[in-house]
């Protein structure tokens, strides 16, 4: 096992092919093997039963369907600003994490803060409902508050997506941001202050330059997420929530059309793909490294 | 502004009021959804009607059937557990094995088997989901169709639940043991070797109690994401559904408060989880 010892050469093989075994099966059989798959699908038309030909019919209904287009569209920009939103939301939160609170009440703060994410994400949706629906928690103390005449219904809005996808998105934020924050030094604050800087100069010039890896490395964790989701929009958002990855669950399991299902995955694929290395490349990170952050 | 510059009074005000916006977003759901287990009426919405523990006991004159009586709710959570340990003992051992692999040996191609290692965090879990399905189907129907073999476990159901979500939970695993396995300090295994120590006796008495805290903590990492799993499950299950599956059904179809005392469950498990993980973490430090 340990190379720097003399050890008979096929004995070190066979230990190899042993270790390396699970990890080829795993990568070949659950990873490559199944998106080449995918691939086939959707690059393939039916022109007969049973019968395929290569095609690239499912991407051109893509465009040429308004639908399909229009709600990959959407599910980006809403994605764009839920992520946009829970980096506003969370960096004041690591800012007082790691700069304001001290010893234990920084730590408690922290924990605090993730504690909701080891809670199921069907869960946390249920509350929101209950808080949010028609005869909810909260339309109700609208009216007891005499805010509203009636109770509104607060569900199944755009912003209601929002609010469920940046709760649902704190965790990622936050985290990589308290950990890229605390190894900034006070000392260079505390010479900027005094050297007479104020705080949107502090902000710009020393705060988000040192803490730029770990706020892309948040976006780009936030941003995926967000993409690939399903359960969020589809019960916060319910008949309206357009949501990319209902299309393809629509095309996979309801209508059984797998090779539109598939070129939607990969379509949703490419996105996700292109805005990390957009991502990356921005920030000239690694993409080891981001995924260490998390 | 830090805690070691003057704060102006205004400053220190409008953190105290975001610090507390923000604890009140994060936890407003969950008490919601506590709160509401115990309310005595038929839909989890205000007002309040007093408190009951039909939601959990159940009710047989009023026609309420609780958490411990409601067969496929609690039949869900065994399906749910039952995944979950496969998930966990799977993505635990491959995890370990790549660990060694990736820290101790040198081999051609290693710098992209450890790209492709973390591929699985970028692919969307409904992909996941739909291309292992895709996958899956094309070899059962090959083998039917050549070999007239019928190979039930590649039809959507639990065997492919627990492939899909250990596709990508095998890459945590893996991160989380690796990171220990780098912070070994291998002096040690090579005095035990020079003490006459066999190579299986130093990975029992040295190297795995070492590693002991990260496979602890990655076995409950794994069980809490199987659990929590509902993208790549939805696209896999068969008959039997995980018990996110379940609740996602009956919330869609407007649900009773059993499923606020199903979800209570839940956050108590993953609290207890929490906590023995920080203790444990502590212990080790």
């Amino acid at each position: 096992m340990p190379d720097r010892l003399p050890q008979a050469n096929w004995r070190r093989r066979l230990i190899l092919t042993w270790l390396l075994a699970p990890a080829l099966l795993w990568l070949l059989l659950l990873i490559v093997m199944p998106h080449v798959e995918l691939a086939i699908l959707a690059l393939r038309r039916r022109v007969a039963p049973h019968v395929y030909a290569p095609s690239l019919l499912q991407f051109k209904t893509f465009f040429t369907e308004p639908l399909y287009w229009q709600v990959f569209v959407r599910t980006a920009i809403v994605s764009a600003l839920a992520t946009a939103l829970t980096l506003l939301l969370a960096f004041p939160a690591a800012w007082v994490i790691t700069k304001i609170a001290r010893g234990r009440a920084s730590a408690l703060l922290f924990v605090v803060c993730l504690i909701p994410f080891w809670v199921s994400e069907t869960v946390r949706s249920l509350g929101w409902l209950i808080l949010l629906r028609e005869s909810g928690v909260l339309p109700t103390l609208l009216v007891k508050l005499g805010i509203t005449a009636v109770p509104v219904e607060l569900l199944y809005h755009d912003a209601t997506i929002l609010v469920g996808l940046v709760y649902t998105s704190l965790l990622f934020m936050v985290v990589p941001l308290v950990s890229s924050l605390e190894s900034l030094d006070n000392a260079l604050i505390e010479a900027a202050y005094n050297l007479g800087a104020g705080g949107g100069a502090i902000l710009r010039h020393i705060v988000i330059p040192h803490a730029a890896p770990g706020i892309t490395a948040g976006c780009i964790i936030v941003f995926m997420l967000t993409l690939g989701n399903y359960l969020t929009p589809t019960l916060l958002g319910g008949k309206n929530s357009q949501w990319f990855t209902e299309l393809i669950y629509t095309q996979f399991i309801v209508r059984f059309n797998w090779e539109q299902g598939a070129a939607f995955g990969f379509l949703l694929l490419g996105l996700s793909t292109a805005i990390v290395a957009l991502g990356l490349r921005a920030s000239g990170q690694r993409f080891v490294d981001v995924m260490r952050r998390t | 502004m830090i805690a070691s510059l003057p704060r102006p009074v205004w400053l220190r005000t409008a953190t105290a009021l975001y610090v507390a916006a923000f604890l009140l977003f994060l936890f407003a759901p969950l008490v919601t959804v506590a709160v509401f287990a115990f309310n005595n009426a038929p839909y989890p919405a205000p007002p309040w009607h007093g408190f009951t523990l039909d939601w959990f006991l159940g009710n047989a004159s009023a026609h309420r059937v609780g958490l411990f009586r409601d067969s496929e709710l609690l039949g869900s959570i065994g399906t749910s557990v039952v995944v979950a340990c496969w998930v966990t003992a799977l993505s635990v051992i491959v995890g370990t094995a790549n660990s060694f692999l990736m820290e101790r040996w040198e081999f051609p191609g290693k710098q992209a088997l450890s790209m492709l290692m973390l591929v699985p965090l970028v692919i969307p879990g409904v992909i996941l989901g739909i291309s292992i399905l895709a996958l899956c189907s094309r070899i059962a129907e090959l083998a039917d169709s050549l070999l007239d073999w019928d190979l039930d476990f590649l039809r959507p159901g639990l065997p492919l639940v627990v492939l899909g979500q250990f596709s990508y939970v095998a890459t945590i695993t893996t991160l989380m043991i690796s990171a220990r396995l780098k912070r070994f300090d291998r002096t040690l295994e090579e005095a035990a070797l020079n003490l006459g120590a066999s190579h299986p006796a130093v990975l029992r008495t040295i190297t795995f109690p070492y590693l002991r805290p990260a496979l602890i903590g990655s076995a409950a990492i794994s069980f809490l994401m199987s659990f929590e799993n509902f993208n790549t499950t939805l696209m896999l299950v068969g008959a039997d559904a995980p018990l996110t599956v379940t609740m996602y059904g009956r919330m869609r179809e407007g649900a009773t408060p059993v499923l606020n005392a199903v979800s209570l469950f839940l956050m108590l498990a993953s609290a207890g989880l929490a906590l023995t993980l920080l203790r444990g973490g502590k212990r080790a430090s």
